[in-house]
C-alpha cells in the first residue's frame, strides 16, 4: 500500500526538530551516545591500509585525551571490501563492527550476478555488517518488482550479517518515492524469514551525491519503520549517513529518532549515523563540555 | 519636510557574513554630545567561538595565497580606505578627536596599510636567512604564517590601532579575529566593511565589537587561537588572557604604545615587530643536487 506524503507537513515537522534547547548533562549524554552511533566511513578510491588503521585507532578510542565519564567506542567502521580484512584485524578483541559497503557502491550500475558476488567476497573477507545499493534506474523506472528482488537476493546472502540497504534518497526525486522505497525495501527484506530486531538497516544515502541526509528525509525512513513496526512488531534500523558534520546535526536526529520511534531506536543497535569529520566535531565538543575550553583541530583529528 | 533618519547598525563580521550577535545583545554608541550614532552588536562568548572557527577555516586561503597577491590585497584595501577618508574622520570625530587629528590618523592609517601592503613580499628576506652548515647542504629558515591571530584593538587611537594590529598580522599570511572595544566600534565596523570588498577570503579577517573582557577566556582558551596581541587591556585582564593561553604553546603579546608611539612608523612597522606574527621554520635541502 501507499501512503502518500504532504511534503509541506514533512519539512516543518523535521525542522521542528532543530529547534530543541538540549544543554548541559542532556547534550553531554547526547554527545556520547551519537559517538556510540557512529559509523566511521572511508569511501575513497585513495584508502590505503595504514588509513583504515588509524581509522580503526580512533575508532576504538574517539578521543586521545583522558574525559571523565570515558567515551564510548563507535559502533562500526565502514570501508569498501578491499579494506575489509585490515580493519576486521584492526578491530579484533573490540566490540567495533567492520562495515562493508558492496552491491558496486555507489552506483548500483553492474549486473546482479557480479553485485552478489561482491557482497559474498565482503563476507568472506570478515565483512558483520553490508552496506548495499539499490538500483535506482530500476526503481525510477517503476520496475519495483527488480528492487524488491536485488534486495532479497542480497539479504539471502547476507545470512547472519546484517543487511543496510541504501536509498540514496537525493536520486529518488520526491518523498513520495522516498516513502514508496523505504516500505519497498522494508518489504522485501523481511519477507518470509524471521528477521531479528536490527539485522535491516535502511540508510539515506552514498554520501556521494547531494542532498544526503536531510532531515526531512530521515523523518521519511524513521515513519516507514515507525509504520512497520506498528504492523508486525519487528525493529527495523535506521542510518542516516552523509553531510552530517556537526554535534547539532548530530543531537536534532537523536531528537528526531526519540519523537519519531521512540527510545528502544536510541542504541546503536537500531540508530546508526555514517559520518567521517563529524566524529572530530563531536570529539571537540566533548572537551568543551568537559574541560570549559574549545580544542583545535588538531587536538582530535588523526586522519 | 521633516525626515526619519535612518541609523546604522554595527553588525559583526564573521566568516564573511554581517550577523548580529548570537544573543540578540546590542549597544548604543554616542557622539561626543550624547547624540545616538548607531546601535552596534555586543559579541558573546558564542559569536567569539564562531569567529575563531570562522578564522580557522578561512586561514589556508589567505595564508597559501602568493605573497604578491596579500601585498595587492592589503593595497587595494588602502585604495578602499582613502576613498571612505570623510566616513573615517567623521566616525573618529563621534569617538571624541578633533576634526584636524582625525584626519590626520586617517591619512597615517591609509599610509599604514600600503607600508604593511609592501612588506608581504618582502618580509621573508628581512627576517628570514641562509644558514651556514658544516657539510653538503643548503639550510633556510624562513618565516611562516602562526595561524589564528586574536588581535584585541585599542579604543585609542582606533584606526591607526587596529590597522596596525590587523595589518601586520594580514601582510604575515595570519587569519585575524580583531575585537574592537565600545569607544572604536563603528570605526572596527567601517575598517571591517573596507576590508570586505578588498577581496580578503571570507573568514581571513572576522571582527567583534562590545565589551573584552567576557571573550578574554572564551578566546584565550580556545586552542585554535596560535597568538594573541593585547593593546591597552589592564593588568587584571592581562593576567586573565595569559592564564586562559597557558594550555598549549601559544603567544601571548602586550603591546606597550600608548598614544603618538602608534604614530612611528620605525616601530610600528619594523619587521620586529611583525616577528610576531610568524613561526620559523628550517630546512634543509642537498646542494649540488
Amino acid at each position: 500500500m501507499h501512503r502518500p506524503v504532504d511534503a509541506v507537513m514533512l519539512a516543518r515537522r523535521a525542522a521542528s526538530f532543530t529547534r530543541r534547547s538540549i544543554k548541559a548533562d542532556s547534550k553531554r549524554a547526547g554527545l556520547r551516545l551519537a559517538v556510540s552511533m557512529l559509523d566511521l566511513t572511508t569511501l575513497e578510491g585513495a584508502d590505503s591500509p595504514e588509513l583504515a588503521r588509524a581509522l580503526c585507532r580512533k575508532a576504538i578510542q574517539p578521543i586521545p585525551q583522558p574525559i571523565d565519564p570515558p567515551v564510548p567506542s563507535v559502533a562500526a567502521v565502514c570501508v569498501y571490501p578491499r579494506l575489509v580484512p585490515v580493519v576486521r584485524e584492526a578491530l579484533l578483541g573490540t566490540d567495533v563492527k567492520t562495515a562493508s559497503v558492496a552491491t558496486s557502491f555507489p552506483s548500483g550500475q553492474v549486473p546482479i550476478d557480479t553485485r552478489l558476488a561482491e557482497t559474498e567476497a565482503a563476507l568472506a573477507a570478515g565483512a558483520d555488517e553490508i552496506d548495499m545499493v539499490i538500483s535506482r534506474g530500476a526503481f525510477l523506472a517503476g520496475r519495483f518488482d527488480e528492487v524488491a528482488a536485488e534486495v532479497r537476493a542480497v539479504k539471502d546472502v547476507c545470512g547472519d550479517a546484517h543487511l543496510k540497504v541504501i536509498l540514496e534518497t537525493g536520486e529518488l526525486g520526491t518523498p513520495d518515492n522516498i516513502r514508496r522505497c523505504a516500505d519497498l525495501v522494508i518489504e522485501a527484506a523481511t519477507q518470509g524469514a524471521d528477521v531479528p530486531d536490527g539485522a535491516v538497516f535502511v540508510k539515506t544515502s552514498t554520501g556521494k551525491v547531494s542532498p544526503a541526509a536531510t532531515m526531512p528525509s530521515v523523518l521519511l525512513l524513521l515513519e516507514a519503520v515507525r509504520d512497520h513496526f506498528r504492523a508486525t512488531g519487528v525493529r527495523i534500523g535506521v542510518k542516516p549517513a552523509g553531510g552530517i558534520r556537526k554535534s547539532k546535526a548530530a543531537l536534532h536526529l537523536l531528537v528526531m529518532v526519540r519523537e519519531t520511534v521512540g527510545p528502544d531506536w536510541l542504541c546503536p543497535q537500531l540508530f546508526r549515523i555514517g559520518a567521517s569529520s563529524l566524529l572530530d566535531d563531536l570529539a571537540r565538543q566533548l572537551l568543551w563540555t568537559s574541560r570549559g575550553h574549545y580544542a583545535a583541530m588538531h587536538d582530535v583529528a588523526v586522519t | 519636510m521633516s525626515r526619519l533618519e535612518v541609523v546604522k547598525t554595527g553588525k559583526l563580521w564573521i566568516g564573511g557574513d554581517w550577523p548580529r550577535s548570537e544573543s540578540g545583545a546590542t549597544f548604543v554608541v554616542e557622539n561626543g554630545k550624547g547624540e545616538t550614532v548607531a546601535r552596534c552588536a555586543l559579541a558573546s562568548r558564542k559569536d567569539a567561538r564562531e569567529a575563531v572557527e570562522a578564522a580557522r577555516a578561512g586561514l589556508p586561503a589567505w595564508r597559501d595565497a602568493t605573497a604578491t597577491l596579500r601585498g595587492q590585497v592589503l593595497y587595494r584595501a588602502a585604495e578602499m580606505l582613502e576613498s571612505r577618508a570623510d566616513e573615517f574622520t567623521a566616525s573618529l570625530c563621534d569617538g571624541g578627536e578633533g576634526l584636524a587629528a582625525a584626519r590626520r590618523e586617517v591619512e597615517r592609517s591609509v599610509d599604514r596599510l600600503v607600508m604593511l601592503a609592501g612588506w608581504c613580499d618582502k618580509i621573508h628576506q628581512i627576517i628570514g636567512c641562509q644558514n651556514a652548515v658544516a657539510g653538503p647542504y643548503h639550510n633556510f629558515t624562513i618565516p611562516q604564517a602562526c595561524g589564528v591571530v586574536v588581535t584585541f584593538c585599542p579604543a585609542s587611537p582606533a584606526l591607526l590601532g587596529m590597522i596596525t594590529l590587523v595589518g601586520a598580522a594580514m601582510a604575515t599570511g595570519n587569519a585575524v579575529v580583531a575585537v574592537v572595544p565600545r569607544a572604536a566600534a563603528m570605526t572596527g565596523v567601517l575598517l571591517g566593511e573596507v576590508l570586505a570588498v578588498s577581496d580578503v577570503p571570507k573568514g581571513a579577517v572576522n571582527c567583534l565589537t562590545g565589551d573584552i573582557e567576557p571573550l578574554l577566556e572564551p578566546l584565550g582558551g580556545h586552542r585554535e587561537v596560535a597568538v594573541m596581541v593585547s593593546s591597552g587591556l589592564g593588568k587584571a585582564a592581562r593576567t586573565t588572557l595569559r592564564l586562559a593561553a597557558s594550555d598549549g604553546i601559544r603567544r601571548v603579546h602586550t603591546i606597550p604604545w600608548t598614544g603618538t608611539d602608534w604614530e612611528d612608523d620605525g616601530e610600528t612597522c619594523s619587521p620586529w615587530f611583525l616577528e610576531q606574527f610568524v613561526e620559523f621554520k628550517t630546512l634543509w635541502h642537498p646542494s649540488g643536487v
